[in-house]
């Protein structure tokens, strides 16, 4: 029964994962480039709402209607005035730029907040602990079940966006041939900023739904943009649908790792990670060269 | 006014000058067969008039208008549509999808889903079907539609015959001809010099980057071409 809990709890944590790996993948599915800063960029969205809570007193999740359209523009400035620029010089240019992204981020928030952990959990009254009682060693809180809940509703906002809208269309387009798409009357600047500007906006929200679960500080970001990462990389690039597979994979490995040992949680999830990861560079080897059979025979 | 002229355009690969000192002019309805050996610089001509390269130097005019510096995207949104060669089709996207893609561009005119359904009625049934899947010859179809989807005043067509069979060649001949006589001013690059002169009102012949004959297609000799397309006996070609 303690197992079925922990794959329960893993499970929704992976929609957590999922939520905050997606606009890593969008971004890196239509324009090639990997964000360092995306796990920074969803801290700045907890801080943004715990500063309209503090100083407002604003609901966390009525702050979301003000959040997450700041940094949807926040995601369209930085594609318009710094990321463009970037993917001008190249593949690897991108990487520097949102490193350095990363270090203002964090550094921009420890000025301002210190080095003070801190919660949304008392913003949010009883949902911080309320919980459905399933038998006595199974409870399910009430905030996971919502945070997964949103998680499937944006993945599958997202698929619905790119499959049936024109702006969709555009991107999915963009993302196959950008050259081309520009001969056929799209306008791939404006569509790559699009896609930042919902990737930041979807990071956000990740970020105050950590900050509401859990705790956190100007340097969490790091840390949450491995797990979005291995979430994308578990679940199979350029997949939305994968993209919440891998969330789950991976909440599930770290949550059964820290049932067998508690200090075990991260590293189980890393582990199962690097082992896809390398199941996954043997089977495209093994099929590259003609299959199981043609490779064993050669051993021999 | 001339619907579209090009003076004095040089574009350059690097170090390399594909195209020299080209000046063309094209009247709205024509259609010109732009012929020429491997490397002439017709689809570099081409795709500098289409935006996809930046001229070195020189200008490019539509109806008037001075588009050289505007990108790509503006000008399919000016009347200047592309056919790719390689036809470029979005692979992961539906045929329907590629065709919505290119309507993008939101200009007024006679095309529309129907109208190129009609035009290639072997795409409706293919609606569904991801670019990647369909035969050569379907994608071509669907790489033409997509750029009539754009409702161009000036259809750019790169080697639309690649590597397609025969009878699926003339067909689509047939159908670049319908489109032409329904006033669409047509420039298409071809290998196939008796095809091209079969389609067109006007011919060009590039050698080396410059155009060396410019003639009616009615007008012109076969024994002309020939001269021109390997530059032999230039002056008597020229």
């Amino acid at each position: 029964m303690i197992w079925l809990n922990q794959i329960i709890q893993g499970v929704l944590l992976g929609g957590y994962y999922a939520l905050i790996a997606s606009g890593l993948s969008l971004m890196f599915g239509v324009m090639r480039i990997i964000n360092l800063a995306h796990g920074d960029l969803a801290i700045l969205g907890a801080f943004l709402t715990l500063l309209l809570a503090d100083h407002a007193g604003l609901d966390p999740f009525v702050s979301l209607a003000v959040v997450l359209p700041a940094l949807a523009v926040l995601g369209w400035l930085l594609q318009r005035t710094m990321l463009e620029r970037s993917l001008r010089a190249g593949v690897l240019v991108p990487l520097l730029t949102t490193f350095g992204l990363a270090i203002v981020v964090q550094n921009v928030l420890f000025e301002e907040y210190g080095a003070d952990t801190r919660s949304l959990g008392p913003q949010i009254g009883d949902l911080a602990f309320s919980s459905w009682t399933i038998t006595d060693q199974i409870y399910i809180s009430h905030l996971s079940v919502i945070i997964f809940g949103v998680a499937v509703t944006v993945l599958g906002g997202l698929h619905l966006l790119l499959r049936l809208t024109p702006i969709g269309r555009a991107l999915r387009a963009t993302a196959e041939d950008a050259d081309t798409a520009e001969l056929v009357g799209i306008n791939s600047k404006s569509v790559y900023a699009v896609a930042a500007g919902i990737a930041v906006a979807t990071a956000g929200l990740a970020g105050v739904f950590l900050a509401m679960r859990s705790s956190f500080d100007p340097y969490s970001g790091p840390p949450q943009l491995i797990f979005a990462f291995e979430a994308v990389v578990i679940g199979g690039l350029g997949s939305l649908w994968g993209t919440l597979a891998g969330g789950i994979i991976l909440g599930v490995a770290q949550n059964v790792g820290a049932q067998l040992n508690p200090q075990w949680q991260i590293i189980a999830g890393h582990i199962v990670f690097l082992a896809i990861l390398a199941a996954r560079l043997v089977l495209t080897e093994v099929s590259s060269r003609g299959g199981f059979r043609v490779v064993l025979a050669q051993r021999v | 006014m001339s619907l579209l002229k090009v003076e004095r355009l040089d574009v350059r690969h690097g170090l390399l000058q594909a195209v020299r000192a080209v000046d063309l002019e094209l009247q709205e309805g024509e259609t010109l067969a732009l012929v020429g050996a491997n490397g002439a610089g017709k689809t570099t001509l081409l795709r500098a008039i289409a935006g996809a390269h930046r001229p070195a130097a020189g200008r490019v005019l539509l109806d008037g208008a001075d588009v050289t510096t505007a990108p790509a995207y503006r000008r399919v949104r000016l009347g200047i549509s592309l056919v790719p060669e390689g036809r470029r089709l979005f692979p992961g996207l539906t045929v329907e999808e590629n065709l919505l893609v290119g309507g993008r561009s939101g200009r007024k005119g006679p095309w529309n889903l129907d109208a190129v359904y009609g035009l290639f009625p072997a795409l409706r049934e293919l609606t569904r079907r991801r670019a990647r899947v369909i035969s050569g010859g379907e994608q071509q179809m669907c790489a033409i539609g997509r750029a009539l989807m754009a409702n161009p005043r000036l259809l750019l067509l790169d080697e639309v015959s690649l590597g397609l069979a025969p009878v699926v060649v003339q067909a689509l001949y047939e159908t670049i001809a319908s489109v032409g006589r329904q006033g669409t001013t047509v420039v298409l690059v071809e290998q196939d010099v008796a095809r091209a002169l079969g389609t067109a009102t006007r011919v060009a012949c590039m050698l080396e980057g410059r155009i060396v004959l410019e003639r009616d297609a009615a007008a012109v000799s076969r024994d002309q071409i020939v001269d021109a397309y390997f530059g032999l006996r230039r002056g008597a070609a020229a």
